[in-house]
């Protein structure tokens, strides 16, 4: 600890006082004779004081604790924990897999309602997660507006469900081939541009989405939204208590058991459950087929793969289109989920949830993904105090995973495509 | 002259305010990009901030009855660049500074998170709730015939043009005359070859970064008491308003970003006043989309050749 | 001319300010090995990079096969069949040394969404022949034993093989070679030059190379073009280039 070390931690820690104090200390309050300053609570001073003495003793210890942080990041690079493929260890990723979907189907019936409903928003996250992934972790082409293609997945099924009757089903495809198509429409002119402003674009792009959603009223409900969205029915089996039309049949009329609202919640996470295990195999088979290679082959180094004769655009849209096509699912499942939706769920925020899934799984990995889509839908729940907190500690998430670990907390080998000797 | 004209200048008039400020806050993003090359996603909420700032001043210094209106300014602009100043140098040396190099997009995603952090950070500490503030500098000068619709220049706007002149003149003589501007030149050029010959591109980094909070502060003071009416989610449409402003004028370039920024307020000015205020947003993206496509290096940037 | 593979004839290329490359031309038969040589600094690689599409000339002609190509982008150059190597190796350096050369196949594997989502039969065959393909090159370039190994651990040498057995995954008629030898040991150079001509003789290709070692690209060359400054210096056979007073004078600088 030499002087010099001292005078940082102090003029960090004024810095520091600089940014908060005024912030947290005092607030600005609209009173009927005008503007006043007002103080804040206790609590919020104490914060600062907190804050303040955080930063003066971790910029006087730097050189100590940086060489700490050193060590474990060296090692965490040489030794790293990393899933392996599952080429690598068959039998532990068949056990596992077993495991997980006798998890998942036995979870309904020994779960409350509200539980199983939660877990369908945790699955519906989950696609989205996967969905994203492919996009950023696979072809590296950062997506910000990807709210975008789950809005489009949300008012296909609402608007062809109001208008028109279709059922979800029917939608569902529907839904995803249409934000496919928005993805490949997107994509075709932006995806020459460099990262960067690719990611730009697609910002302005969800919130194009959003705008449009909020000013067509006439189709979309505008800011009220679209209500009354029907849930899925099993083989034309409704699960409402009363039929929707005469030609209708209800489930529990058809098994002869008695109505209950539990039979929809399990049946809509049952659903999301076999389209998540869809998701899984799609990407898993899509990581070992040639366009698997070359997102990877793009991500390494873009100028060889030119040179090679392949056409980076129409690679990359290959992704953004995949990309696109699970979020236009997820959002029908979404909308089936709610009954109900608003361009209020699509804001850029939702983007910035989805892209955090990714970063702290583990750009790539996919098992990272899911118990990172699982962490940021069960926390908020939990902690009802932590929602307020979440989006800031979302934030602050990304910043220190990119600073320490940005390869994610549960990186996983690519599978290699292997060549058996003789 | 017609009535059509006169509504016409008008809506010219309102976009070159609105333009001028997007310009200081595309500074920012042009002169981090020239010299890192990355976009600094939190300049938005730097923005924000210094709007945060200038009503605290203006708040606190009425609530300790001064009333003259030169020392609200110069105290205002003062003590939110000295503020947001501070909030550039920490965003550099948190959310940049240990990601240089490498993957391109790893700051970027960092970046976003700071964002996030911020804004969220403004709203948990400052409610989400819009603060309004009734405007300090009224009146203007009319043109046009009594009877029908009038163009209305209002002294604010003539402060805005007025500052943002000042500051522009400022920039370009520090960046031209100057041992550090000719430094933060040099570095745009090539900061590695700036590295070894002697040049402190740290120190040059974090000037940039200061620079460009500065510029957000003095558009966070003007745009704030020009709306009257601030919240914690401003920074982000403004970030990206001028994000757009510094692409299409040619990111890197500092003329560019106020040619940019001028030609989307008045796009905006127009839109907003012919078709609809809803719509601007999407028109002002879509010229995003337009120039990126058609003219990727903007309408002042260097074409950038690809190293083989 | 039947034979002709390419024709470039006044190739610029300027920078700004810089002209890079003045008004060059080139002539390729087909089997033929066709070497630029010139100082540091004369604008070969920048030739190349006009050539393959990385950079759109100024002005000039580039006629492959009897069709104009110079306003096409890389792949499409590429999948043409003139193919380049880079001065500095560009490997998928985290992929395995047999997952480089699939890549390079890409075009040639079955792509079809539907039958790699189902591992149908035709996918299956498609994959198979890919790999073996591979293996016969990675057999030929001495690099059997590390197919599974990454591309960025392989020893200097190994890597510019590797980076010449994944263009001809390609299936090239031109194969155009950025200083092959550049930092080879003289016993890696004499099997480049076998590599090389090997390549022309079995497979019935052209070679377009850029190189330094005088000793390699005297001994290969069928023809030689010199550049210097951007601007053509002189052309002919070897013999002809070594006793050429305007190269031995700007290769020794003197005025």
């Amino acid at each position: 600890m030499s002087k010099s070390s001292f005078i940082d931690a102090l003029i960090a820690s004024v810095v520091m006082l600089i940014l908060t104090s005024w912030l947290l200390g005092l607030q600005l309050d609209n009173q009927p004779d005008g503007l006043r300053i007002i103080l804040n609570d206790a609590a919020h001073t104490t914060w600062v004081i907190v804050g303040v003495i955080l930063v003066f003793f971790t910029q006087l210890f730097k050189a100590p604790i940086s060489r700490v942080f050193s060590g474990i990041k060296s090692k965490g690079q040489d030794s790293g924990f990393k899933l392996p493929a599952p080429e690598e260890k068959p039998t532990l990723y068949r056990f596992l897999t077993i495991a997980a979907l006798a998890g998942l189907l036995i979870w309904p019936f020994v779960a409350s309602r509200g539980a199983v409903d939660l877990a369908t928003l945790t699955l519906i996250y989950v696609m989205l997660g996967l969905g994203l992934n492919v996009v950023v972790g696979l072809a590296g082409l950062l997506d910000l507006g990807y709210v975008g293609f789950y809005a489009v997945g949300a008012y296909t099924y609402g608007i062809l469900n109001t208008y028109f009757g279709v059922g979800f089903w029917t939608a569902l495809p529907i839904a995803g081939c249409l934000a496919a198509l928005f993805g490949f429409l997107l994509g075709f002119p932006v995806l020459r541009l460099r990262g960067d402003y690719l990611a730009i674009v697609t910002l302005g792009f969800g919130e194009i989405i959003r705008i449009m959603l909020n000013n067509m009223t006439d189709l979309t409900g505008g800011p009220n939204g679209i209500s009354q969205i029907d849930k899925p029915t099993l083989f034309g089996l409704e699960f409402n208590r009363r039929p929707s039309s005469d030609e209708a049949t209800l489930f529990h009329d058809f098994f002869g058991i008695d109505y209950s609202s539990t039979y929809k919640v399990i049946f809509v996470y049952l659903a999301a459950v076999l389209l998540v295990v869809l998701t899984v195999f799609v990407i898993n088979r899509l990581l070992r087929m040639p366009i698997g290679r070359a997102w990877e082959a793009l991500r390494e180094d873009e100028i060889a793969c030119r040179s090679l004769g392949l056409n980076p655009t129409i690679i990359k849209l290959s992704a953004f289109t995949i990309g696109a096509a699970f979020a236009g699912f997820a959002g029908s499942f979404f909308a089936a989920r709610q009954g109900f939706i608003s361009p209020e769920s699509f804001t850029f925020i939702e983007s910035a949830i989805i892209l955090a899934i990714v970063v702290l799984g583990g750009m790539g990995s996919q098992i990272g993904v899911i118990l990172a889509a699982i962490i940021m839908t069960i926390l908020p729940e939990m902690a009802r105090e932590f929602n307020e907190y979440r989006m800031l500690m979302f934030g602050l998430m990304m910043v220190f995973m990119m600073i320490w670990r940005p390869q994610g907390l549960l990186p996983m080998t690519r599978p290699k495509m292997e060549m058996r000797n003789g | 002259m017609s009535e059509q004209f006169y509504y016409f200048l008008q809506q010219i008039l309102n976009g070159v305010t609105i333009g001028s400020t997007y310009a200081l806050i595309a500074i920012g993003y042009t002169m981090v990009y020239g010299i890192i090359g990355m976009i600094n996603f939190a300049h938005g909420e730097v923005y924000m901030i210094g709007s945060y700032a200038a009503f605290f001043v203006l708040a606190g210094l009425a609530m300790l009855g001064i009333d003259s209106l030169v020392l609200l300014l110069i105290a205002a602009f003062a003590l939110s660049i000295m503020i947001t100043s501070a909030y550039g140098w920490s965003i550099e040396r948190v959310a940049y500074r240990p990601l240089r190099g490498g993957n391109r997009l790893i700051p970027l995603i960092s970046a976003i998170g700071m964002s996030i952090f911020l804004q969220n950070f403004v709203r948990l500490a400052q409610g989400s709730r819009d603060i309004a503030m009734p405007s300090l500098i009224t009146g203007g000068w009319t043109i046009g015939p009594a009877d029908a619709f009038n163009v209305t220049l209002s002294y604010m706007q003539v402060v805005i043009f007025v500052v943002t002149f000042i500051s522009m003149t400022v920039l370009t003589a520090f960046i031209s005359k100057s041992k550090m501007g000719r430094a933060c030149r040099a570095c745009a050029e090539d900061i590695g070859m700036a590295n070894l010959l002697g040049i402190n591109t740290n120190k040059v980094i974090s000037i940039t970064f200061v620079i460009g909070a500065a510029l957000a502060a003095v558009a966070g003071v003007l745009l704030s008491m020009y709306y009257g009416v601030i919240n914690p989610y401003l920074g982000f449409m403004a970030g990206l308003k001028a994000f757009t402003a510094a692409v299409l004028g040619g990111i890197g370039s500092i003329p560019g970003a106020v040619l940019g920024g001028l030609i989307l307020g008045i796009t905006e000015a127009i839109t907003a006043g012919y078709f609809s205020s809803e719509y601007k947003d999407v028109v002002s993206f879509g010229l995003l989309c337009f120039v990126l496509l058609f003219m990727p290096t903007g309408i002042l940037g260097k074409p950038e050749v690809e190293k083989v | 001319m039947d034979n002709k593979l390419l024709e470039v004839s006044g190739l610029t290329m300027r920078f700004g300010g810089l002209l890079a490359v003045n008004n060059v031309a080139l002539e390729v038969n087909e089997q033929e090995i066709i070497s630029v040589i010139g100082p540091n600094g004369a604008g070969k690689t920048t030739v190349f990079n006009c050539l393959t599409g990385f950079y759109k000339p100024t002005a000039g002609q580039v006629i492959y096969r009897g069709e104009p190509v110079q306003q096409l982008p890389g792949h499409v150059i590429s999948r043409k069949g003139m193919v380049r190597t880079f001065q500095h190796v560009r490997l998928f350096k985290d992929m395995t040394v047999v997952e480089n050369l699939l890549v390079a196949q890409h075009r040639h594997l079955n792509t079809n969404f539907l039958s790699g989502l189902f591992k149908t039969k035709s996918f299956k065959k498609a994959e198979a022949e890919g790999i073996e393909r591979a293996a016969n090159w990675l057999e030929r370039i001495g690099l059997a034993e590390f197919a599974n190994r990454q591309a960025g651990n392989l020893a200097y040498g190994q890597q510019r093989r590797l980076e010449i057995a994944r263009c001809m995954m390609t299936q090239p008629s031109l194969l155009m070679l950025d200083e092959p030898a550049a930092g080879l040991n003289p016993a890696e150079t004499d099997e480049l030059d076998e590599l090389i001509v090997e390549l022309r003789d079995q497979h019935k290709i052209s070679i377009l190379l850029i190189e330094h070692d005088m000793k390699l690209v005297m001994g290969i060359s069928d023809r030689i073009y010199v550049v210097n400054q951007g601007c053509p210096l002189a052309n002919g056979t070897p013999k002809e280039i070594q006793s050429n007073p305007d190269v031995i004078k700007a290769y020794l600088g003197e005025f």
